[in-house]
């Protein structure tokens, strides 16, 4: 025992280096894993504060960039609404306005602080937390596609998951065809993402539009994702598919986060087949 | 609180605020970001065995890592190079036993201050890398990775120590 203590005592310098060396290896592989919840994140008070104060200089400096994107955006929903008018007269007036006892899933707004797109597993924060009703696992959107999922959330912060992130897998399928497949990232190009698990049948082209799938509880369907760039087939089947995304994943500003009302009875309902 | 203690506080706080501010949004030739917070295990004086360094060293990384959201490995890396530094310090000026009173970076010759930065960084950045890549598919891209960051975060500690030895 005496031996064991002076043995501690002679190499505590050595070993302090290798406790701490290990808690920071922990912490790497615990970032590495999907389905861990991550200690080491920018959700917190301090640095989403930080990032907060950063973001609030950079508004101030690209606010005629901002300004632009938020007319562009007004056409672009005027252009909705109008078509929408159109659609209702069309229709004859046996309109059953649905909006009131079926809400399915519900926006809310928020701001990207903090943005990565050049790592191999990147992560944005945004300002909203469990004080706005944000959870994990929630799909994050813009006007023009699919950014991400909420990961750890804090109090007035979150991290997102971005879609440029090996572990991501969203489902998604082909605006033409209603062929399914899954995005997957292989962190070589940030506009540029793989899509995986498409049948041969599925005849694409260059040019062809893909949008979420409604398979998963977190998107809603029908959000745009992008076009594709180029493909090769290989023994009858798709070798590699890449996707030009609609986003520009270096430049976000707002984005909305999408709570899905049914997401748990759909689980429940999904739990209880499985178990039968 | 003397003179030493406030001035590595403020270099900690400092450098800390420098990388996540400014350089880790350089992003030079697509992917270069310098990582000068190792400057940090430079300029702490040098002692025999100072555990206070490997607790700073650690911190320092994982503030790092908490903006970053990269997990430990600017940790892992900065503890390691803030481990190792006396042994590589000794290789580098070629003897065995160094009078720790008397040495000081600005007094070595200007080439094998160079050598003993560059030692540490190349390390430093091949641990970062490797953990954030943590595969080996990735071994040619961790390499390149490594070099081109390395060449930019030893020219930046470099105009830093002259800066530093300047002014004092």
């Amino acid at each position: 025992m005496q031996q064991i203590i002076s043995f501690l005592f002679k190499n505590k310098y050595a070993l302090l280096f290798l406790l701490l060396e290990l808690t920071a290896i922990v912490f790497t592989i615990q970032s590495h894993s999907y389905h861990q919840s991550k200690f080491v994140n920018s959700a917190n008070a301090i640095t989403g504060g930080i990032y907060n104060q950063i973001n609030n200089f950079k508004e101030l400096v690209f606010l005629k960039e901002d300004n632009k994107r938020l007319s562009e955006e007004n056409v672009h929903l005027k252009n909705l609404l109008e078509l929408r008018k159109r659609q209702l007269v069309i229709r004859d007036s046996s309109l059953i306005d649905t909006v009131n006892y079926y809400q399915k899933y519900n926006y809310t707004s928020a701001k990207v602080i903090n943005n990565n797109f050049r790592k191999n597993n990147n992560y944005l924060t945004i300002n909203k937390g469990k004080a706005e009703g944000i959870q994990t696992d929630l799909g994050v959107i813009n006007t023009k596609g699919i950014i991400g999922i909420t990961k750890s959330v804090a109090n007035h912060y979150a991290t997102v998951l971005s879609i440029l992130n090996v572990n991501s897998r969203i489902n998604v399928k082909l605006l033409k065809s209603d062929h399914f497949g899954s995005l997957n990232w292989d962190n070589k190009d940030y506009n540029t993402v793989q899509l995986l698990d498409l049948p041969i049948q599925a005849n694409i082209k260059i040019g062809d539009t893909v949008i979420t799938g409604g398979r998963s509880t977190i998107f809603p369907e029908g959000i745009p994702v992008g076009t594709i760039k180029n493909f090769q087939t290989k023994n009858n089947n798709y070798e590699f598919i890449n996707i030009t995304l609609f986003n520009d994943m270096s430049s976000i500003g707002f984005v909305e986060v999408v709570t899905n009302f049914h997401k748990t009875e759909i689980e429940n309902l999904e739990e209880k087949t499985s178990n039968e | 609180m003397n003179r030493e203690t406030i001035n590595t506080a403020l270099l900690f706080v400092g450098l800390i605020l420098l990388q996540i501010i400014v350089l880790n949004n350089i992003n030079f030739l697509g992917y270069i970001n310098p990582f000068l917070y190792i400057l940090f295990i430079f300029v702490y004086p040098i002692k025999k065995i100072d555990s206070t360094l490997l607790f700073l060293s650690f911190f320092l990384g994982l503030i790092i890592d908490f903006f970053a959201d990269t997990g430990g490995v600017n940790a892992a890396a900065t503890l390691f190079i803030a481990f190792i530094r006396i042994p590589v310090l000794k290789s580098v000026i070629g003897k065995r036993e160094i009078d720790y009173n008397s040495l000081s970076l600005k007094r070595l010759p200007f080439y094998k201050t160079i050598s003993y930065v560059s030692i540490l960084t190349v390390i430093h950045h091949f641990i970062l890398f490797s953990l954030e890549y943590f595969k080996w598919d990735n071994f040619y891209l961790i390499l390149t990775k490594t070099f081109l960051t390395s060449i930019f975060t030893i020219i930046l500690v470099l105009i830093s120590f002259t800066f530093i030895s300047r002014k004092k």
